[in-house]
């Protein structure tokens, strides 16, 4: 399979998107494991790297979840492609600086990745849209258990899987939920809700991880810790500390509506305004639109059936998605008018925003 | 991607770096702004870096230093400078520095979760089935052909086990 058949073929995140997935976009849960009798790809001497990819390849083949998949190095691949694997979520900054002896493989719906030579030998990766949480890790843990017929991992029986970075030890699991929480950000409680996931031992993060921002008021909350404690414990404190998310964010959307419901609907029926007719737009100007047309969504504004279309487009207006249909690489400006253009196309036959329902409990 | 310095009390990025020669030796520190500001590094005058060191038990010359990891030649300098390990081996080799970072880092010292059953089956099997290999060579060697026979059969059945084990 070829990157561009990849790129343009349905995807998981992109394109099963429903009501049930509200507040919670998508969930992902990812394994560290490697190899033993080998040095972790940070250290590994180059030829090392490339036995240590081609052995994860073959074992990755082997596998009934990886059948007719996409398998390429990072190597071979362009700037641009890299970019748009990394706004999709299939590999992470840190792979798409790797220079050799590093690959991924992506199975055909885009739900599964794996990582090879990344910070450890493999990063396994499940990405499951709305709140999916056990059924994500139930699909991670089968295919871990199926590679790990071909593959001796690196395990230590007080300190769990052995991985480059002690912070991943244990469990090597990582499980996030992207949340998307405008009504919370509006009502600015989230320097509060961040105090207090942290104190659960859960961190938040921007759209895409570590350093990065949270434009369009989507979060990443994930486990801290990885040893201590059972897979399937931390998925359960994840779950309940997601809950109480989703709880506290519909609750701010009651109280913005009840306080002062005309200045969030005034919110909502700019940004359709916007998104209709402006010419130049900065991704994280968009990303806070489509945000607030995404609130609009479920609130009742819009009809249900356009999340969908807003989940897309909060990653196709990302400069490496805009730059691929546009086909060419673009300056900074020059895509902030292309993105403008896409979105007003996109908008010019989507249905006038529906206030009704802020009236309608109070007649 | 470029590896910063780590903050020598928690794990984040080292911004400030410090230099001070105190009885004709020298220290140095590399910490993170918040851990600096935490410390009255900012304040030169009411600081003394003798205290952080001796505090943190961060002496630079402190014999831990010199050990290597025997399988892949890591260094505890090469830790500190990484904030990664070498190898799956230097676990054990510096365990004297993992072990204390745990308990801050995680929600407990022990695995709790995931065993890789198979994986483990088929290296215990493997390693019985190479120590059964030199008990033969050896059993052949001092004509001892009773045992030899016996180990053999012993390496066939091992050797059935491990093929079932084994994937293809």
């Amino acid at each position: 399979m070829s990157i561009s058949a990849l790129i343009d073929s349905p995807s998981e995140l992109t394109d099963t998107s429903s009501s049930k997935t509200a507040i919670v976009l998508m969930t992902r849960v990812r394994l560290a494991r490697n190899l033993a009798g080998y040095s972790f790809p940070g250290w590994a001497k180059p030829a090392q790297r490339e036995e240590i990819l081609d052995k994860c390849r073959e074992a990755v083949a082997a596998t009934p979840q990886m059948k007719r998949c996409f398998d390429v190095a990072i190597g071979e691949l362009s700037d641009l492609e890299k970019q748009i694997l990394v706004e999709r979520h299939l590999i992470s900054r840190e792979l798409s600086g790797a220079k050799t002896g590093a690959g991924v493989i992506v199975s055909k719906d885009q739900a599964f990745s794996i990582m090879m030579n990344e910070e450890d030998h493999l990063r396994i990766q499940v990405l499951r849209s709305g709140f999916q949480l056990k059924k994500a890790w139930t699909a991670i843990n089968d295919l871990d258990t199926a590679l790990e017929d071909h593959l001796d991992y690196a395990f230590s029986s007080t300190l769990g899987y052995l991985t480059a970075c002690p912070t991943n030890l244990g469990t090597g699991m990582r499980a996030s939920a992207m949340m998307h929480l405008p009504a919370l950000v509006i009502s600015n409680q989230m320097e509060k809700v961040v105090r207090a996931v942290n104190q659960l031992g859960m961190v938040v993060r921007g759209l895409f991880g570590e350093g990065s921002d949270a434009s369009g008021s989507i979060f990443q909350i994930s486990n801290q810790t990885t040893l201590g404690e059972a897979e399937d414990e931390i998925i359960k404190r994840l779950n309940s500390v997601l809950q109480s998310i989703i709880e506290h964010e519909l609750n701010a959307r009651e109280k913005l509506l009840e306080a002062d419901a005309g200045k969030l609907l005034d919110k909502i029926g700019r940004a359709y305004g916007i998104l209709q007719n402006s010419h130049v737009l900065t991704s994280s100007e968009a990303m806070n639109l489509l945000s607030l047309i995404r609130l609009g969504v479920d609130l009742g504004a819009f009809a249900d059936g356009n999340r969908c279309a807003i989940d897309r487009l909060f990653i196709e207006a990302q400069p490496g998605h805009l730059q691929h249909v546009q086909k060419g690489e673009f300056e900074p400006g020059q895509r902030d008018v292309l993105r403008a253009a896409r979105l007003r196309s996109e908008f010019a036959n989507f249905a006038r925003p529906d206030f009704s329902f802020a009236t309608e409990g109070k007649n | 991607m470029a590896n910063p310095l780590k903050c020598d009390l928690c794990s984040k990025p080292a911004t400030v770096h410090l230099t001070q020669i105190v009885n004709n030796k020298v220290h140095k520190v590399d910490l993170c702004e918040t851990c600096a500001q935490a410390k009255g590094v900012t304040d030169p005058s009411g600081f003394s870096l003798a205290d952080l060191l001796l505090k943190a038990s961060l002496n630079p010359e402190a014999p831990s230093n010199g050990v290597r990891c025997e399988r892949c030649g890591f260094t505890q300098n090469d830790f500190k400078k990484h904030g990664r390990f070498g190898c799956p081996v230097c676990y054990d080799t510096f365990r004297g520095v993992v072990e204390p970072m745990l308990e801050n880092m995680h929600n407990g010292t022990a695995h709790a979760g995931k065993i890789p059953h198979r994986a483990l089956e088929r290296k215990s099997l493997y390693d019985r089935l190479t120590k059964l290999e030199v008990d033969l060579t050896e059993a052949i060697k001092s004509e001892r052909y009773e045992d030899a026979a016996r180990t053999r059969d012993e390496i066939n059945r091992v050797k059935q086990a491990f093929a079932a084990k084994t994937a293809h």
